[in-house]
């Protein structure tokens, strides 16, 4: 069971907002309403997408009030608690790119990984400034249309039409071309999230002592970079692209891992 | 050095097919948008794409009508891939389903972004008056409209909701049989709505009443021209002097003879 803890959890929460969200506009439940660009929570409080947001002040619109205040909600909560947690506990094409990513591992493609020298995992922050300019440019939030995260929660909401293609593309993408390619190289709102979660206070901490140097923590991990110090020191993961997913704890069978509160983790580094 | 170069190039590369695909995918003009939208390239970039619209429509799929316990049709649809409209804005299709004006006007309250702007849809007693709506307006293509074969039908008249107002019948002799009148339908573009009831109740095969936005349904007479028996109109154009006022175009450059008499060339 313990394999599965954060998997499962994440797995319920993700499947659970779509649940809102769908029974919001199926049955008029009055919960969470909306779509990740902007939502109502219990009908008063409101949520909306930082880069979703930026992108629309980028055209030179001066957007409403509800959504400034919705996007400094959802900023200041990943910026206190979550880190990129959006990105593994959230979005759903999390599930998708997940789903590939163990493909991969099953059909042993990883073996075979040819180098995509040209796509690199800081394409996604040129990608996110990008997104802005081109919002600027063409008039409209650019990322929002062709964003799989917004199509996918939409496509469950209101019906998919051909936007499934825009899912299965990324599925593709992922599981025959750039191992985690979408969200590990590409995505522009994952790059926004990294930057808002650079300082949150819950982070994931490695154990040196009781590490044994197996390294399922960074097969599983989808942003391995940000696991460095396995086998080396006793120190948190304190890498914004890490987004709180929790897979190296669930796979560690040495209880090396574990999430913490990053002062509390400092402090007794310090001791 | 060569990486950073690489990088801006590859940016630059995607930059442009990035722009190029937005351009065109927000290109689909002949789009009807709920009440209080702001003019479709204001539209376009202030939409969040949240749906809250189309989650509030009273009449939604899901909105199940208490007396006869069946679905209703739904008003407001979110566009997606294959609408062939830029993906995750509302919109309507009267001829599938009209927008049934409600006097609260539910889609727009809810707006956060702006993209509905309820100033425009609210009246001078600060009471949101959704017949200040303009989501479009109703153009009569007369060779397919019945009424003006002479046969009698007033569909589209009786489904305005502000009959007599928006479309009024229009009567004419129908000098063919000497003895029998045309009831013709006349869309009045200042009340107009745009709400398309009278496309969804034309009794034709393909509707010979129809929505169109508003872009694309009526002209500009412009500043060359006032209607100088109307006060409003003078106001229109304002206190201008002729020398304030540029007559000069492609056209003056000849003397009008000249040019009536030489090959049309524009």
């Amino acid at each position: 069971m313990k394999k599965v803890k954060y998997l499962l959890l994440r797995r319920i929460t993700q499947i659970g907002l779509l649940v809102l969200y769908f029974g919001a506009n199926a049955y008029g439940w009055n919960i969470l309403k909306g779509t990740f660009g902007s939502s109502l929570l219990f009908g008063v409080i409101p949520l909306a997408d930082p880069y979703t947001t930026l992108q629309v002040l980028a055209t030179g619109f001066v957007i409403g009030s509800d959504v400034l205040l919705g996007a400094a909600i959802i900023t200041l909560f990943y910026f206190v608690v979550g880190g990129r947690a959006f990105c593994s506990w959230v979005c759903p094409i999390n599930m998708v790119t997940d789903l590939a990513n163990w493909l991969r591992r099953v059909l042993k493609l990883d073996k075979e990984e040819v180098n995509y020298r040209f796509l690199k995992r800081n394409a996604r922050y040129w990608l996110m400034v990008l997104g802005l300019i081109v919002s600027a440019i063409v008039g409209t939030a650019a990322f929002e249309v062709f964003s799989p995260i917004t199509i996918m929660q939409r496509g469950i909401i209101f019906g998919f039409g051909a936007g499934i293609s825009v899912v299965i593309a990324i599925f593709l993408f992922d599981l025959f071309g750039v191992k985690n390619g979408w969200c590990g190289h590409l995505c522009p709102l994952g790059a926004a999230y990294s930057l808002i979660g650079q300082k949150s206070l819950i982070r994931v901490k490695h154990d040196h002592d009781a590490c044994t140097a197996c390294m399922e923590c960074k097969v599983v991990c989808p942003e391995n970079q940000v696991l460095w110090m396995i086998n080396k020191e006793s120190v948190s993961v304190t890498d914004g692209e890490c987004t709180n997913c929790g897979r190296c704890i669930d796979v560690c069978g040495d209880n090396a891992l574990g999430f913490s509160i990053r002062a509390m983790a400092q402090k007794k580094k310090g001791e | 050095m060569a990486t950073t170069l690489q990088s801006v190039g590859l940016t630059a590369l995607v930059g442009v097919l990035w722009s190029g695909y937005s351009a065109e995918a927000k290109a689909a003009k002949l789009v009807l948008r709920p009440p209080g939208a702001l003019p479709e390239e204001d539209f376009l970039k202030a939409c969040i794409k949240c749906g809250l619209c189309a989650e509030a429509c009273v009449n939604r799929e899901s909105n199940i009508d208490k007396e006869t316990g069946k679905q209703r049709p739904g008003t407001l649809k979110m566009a997606k891939g294959g609408d062939h409209k830029l993906v995750g804005t509302p919109f309507f299709t009267p001829r599938d389903v009209p927008c049934y004006m409600c006097d609260d006007i539910p889609c727009v309250p809810v707006c956060p972004s702006g993209a509905l702007d309820e100033a425009s849809v609210t009246n001078d007693k600060g009471e949101l008056d959704i017949n200040m709506a303009q989501m479009g307006l109703a153009v009569v293509h007369k060779e397919s409209c019945i009424a003006y074969w002479g046969l009698q039908c007033d569909a589209c008249y009786r489904a305005c909701p502000l009959l007599d107002e928006a479309i009024s019948l229009e009567y004419q002799k129908n000098d063919r049989t000497g003895k029998h009148a045309f009831l013709l339908p006349e869309v009045h573009s200042d009340v107009c709505t745009g709400c398309g009831l009278c496309e969804k109740a034309c009794v034709t095969e393909k509707p010979a009443i129809f929505i169109l936005p508003r872009e694309y349904s009526t002209g500009r007479a412009g500043d060359h021209y006032v209607k100088g028996w109307d006060v409003k109109d003078q106001q229109r154009v304002g206190e201008r002097k002729m020398d304030e006022i540029e007559t000069q175009d492609k056209r003056s450059s000849e003397a009008p003879v000249d040019y009536l008499n030489k090959e049309i060339e524009y």
